[in-house]
């Protein structure tokens, strides 16, 4: 059989394992754009879990109780595992956790523009949870049906972990809104700054989305990007009318006939602003990772050295 | 890139006495010991496990995917199944 028969061939079985559900594994072959379209997704979602600890972190200091204060935190050290769980996912195809980094710092590597919105208030950090992780939730678990088995894997140790951070933030905003005048306008007020952007982590429209057809076609995702946006909002609407907050898009309204939520134009212009760097605060969180990066180089080499020592005086025991 | 990257490890928890070790994932770190209080934070942050082992990536020796048919000669042997002897249901359980 000549090179591209072969190619052909294997690209065929890979399909048909696709469609029969089976999941691929790190050591099976795979086509190259599988693999290409892997590591920039999945890299994509761990550089949004590391960049998404920024917004947080930025209230831990000025959490309102210790009640909320611990509750910040382990969901801060939370974000740090599942970046590190997807980083792991992404190396199992051949790219290097530094060079995963390079590209985080560099800009060569997007993360989810929502995170380029600054934490005004308390009540963005409810906000936060309870509109961003709950949209990231939505993906996360079509996600956990994905077709490349590490991915998955990881992505069912992340759910587990993720609805408690929805919890929190709705809960945060419930205290809120049984408040002052004041709280209740600062829930208001988070609302109406973090509802469109938390739309936009869908991503562009269908029509308008470069990978997704090929991604589902790979079942590297399993719904549309509208599908999931409308899934997000049928689910939310509830939720707002509960704590008292309007939405503010005047043309949310129920449709009868399609069974879901009508709901209003998305400011695309803002969406691509934002993800190709002019965000309130792109240059804000790369410069901060890249200060981390920096910064904690020596504690990496002092780990190695620790260890180099370690096993040297182990050595010597045993002579 | 240099020598100082920490190497890969593969993270096995039991999650309580009785049960096996079982895969949980990976990570850097640059001895086991250090490895072992990684995946502690890492892994059973919420009392995943009681007992953590940790096996450099590199030592993993793995079966080839692409040899199929390693696993072939299993498929075809049903005798080696107990639902493959007929036994009367009036024995009972057996």
């Amino acid at each position: 059989m000549d090179n591209h028969n072969n190619i052909h061939s294997l690209e065929m079985k890979f399909q048909s394992k696709i469609d029969a559900e089976v999941k691929i594994e790190p050591k099976d072959w795979m086509p190259e754009a599988y693999r290409k379209t892997l590591i920039r997704q999945i890299s994509q979602h761990a550089h949004s879990e590391i960049v998404g600890m920024l917004p947080e972190g930025n209230w831990i200091l000025r959490a309102p109780s210790l009640r909320r204060k611990v509750a910040l935190l382990a969901k801060v050290q939370d974000e740090a595992g599942h970046g590190l769980y997807l980083y792991s996912a992404a190396e199992t195809l051949g790219i290097s956790r530094e060079e995963l980094f390079e590209q985080l710092i560099t800009g060569k590597a997007k993360y989810s523009s929502i995170f380029n919105y600054p934490t005004l208030s308390w009540a963005d950090i409810g906000a936060v949870g309870w509109l961003v992780d709950g949209a990231a939730i939505m993906n996360q678990v079509m996600l956990t049906r994905t077709s490349y088995g590490p991915y998955a894997r990881a992505m069912v140790r992340i759910c587990k972990e993720e609805s408690f951070h929805q919890r929190q933030g709705y809960e945060i905003l419930i205290s809120l809104s049984r408040g002052t005048e004041e709280q209740k306008k600062m829930l208001q007020d988070a609302v109406d700054r973090w509802w469109w952007p938390a739309l936009m982590m869908f991503g562009p429209n269908d029509s308008a989305s470069t990978h997704s057809e090929q991604s589902l076609k790979w079942k590297i995702k399993r719904k549309s990007n509208d599908e999931l946006r409308q899934d997000f909002i049928d689910a939310t609407v509830l939720q707002a009318n509960y704590l008292g907050v309007k939405l503010p898009d005047p043309n949310l309204k129920w449709n009868e006939e399609r069974g879901h939520y009508d709901f209003g134009d998305i400011n695309w212009e803002e969406f691509w602003a934002v993800v190709n760097g002019n965000g309130p605060c792109n240059k804000l969180r790369l410069k901060a990772r890249k200060k981390a990066q920096e910064e904690g180089a020596w504690v990496r080499e002092a780990a190695m050295a620790h260890a180099e020592k370690r096993a040297k005086r182990k050595a010597e025991k045993v002579a | 890139m240099d020598k100082k990257e920490w190497p890969l490890w593969e993270i096995f928890i039991r999650s309580k006495s009785g049960l096996s070790h079982k895969h949980a994932g990976s990570l850097h770190a640059a001895d086991a010991e250090m490895a072992i209080e990684n995946a502690r934070d890492v892994y059973t942050r919420r009392n995943e496990g009681v007992s953590i082992w940790v096996v450099k990536s590199s030592e993993v020796i793995a079966s080839d995917p692409e040899q199929e048919y390693m696993f072939e000669s299993a498929k075809n042997k049903i005798y080696r199944h107990p639902t493959f002897y007929d036994i009367p249901e009036e024995v009972g359980h057996m």
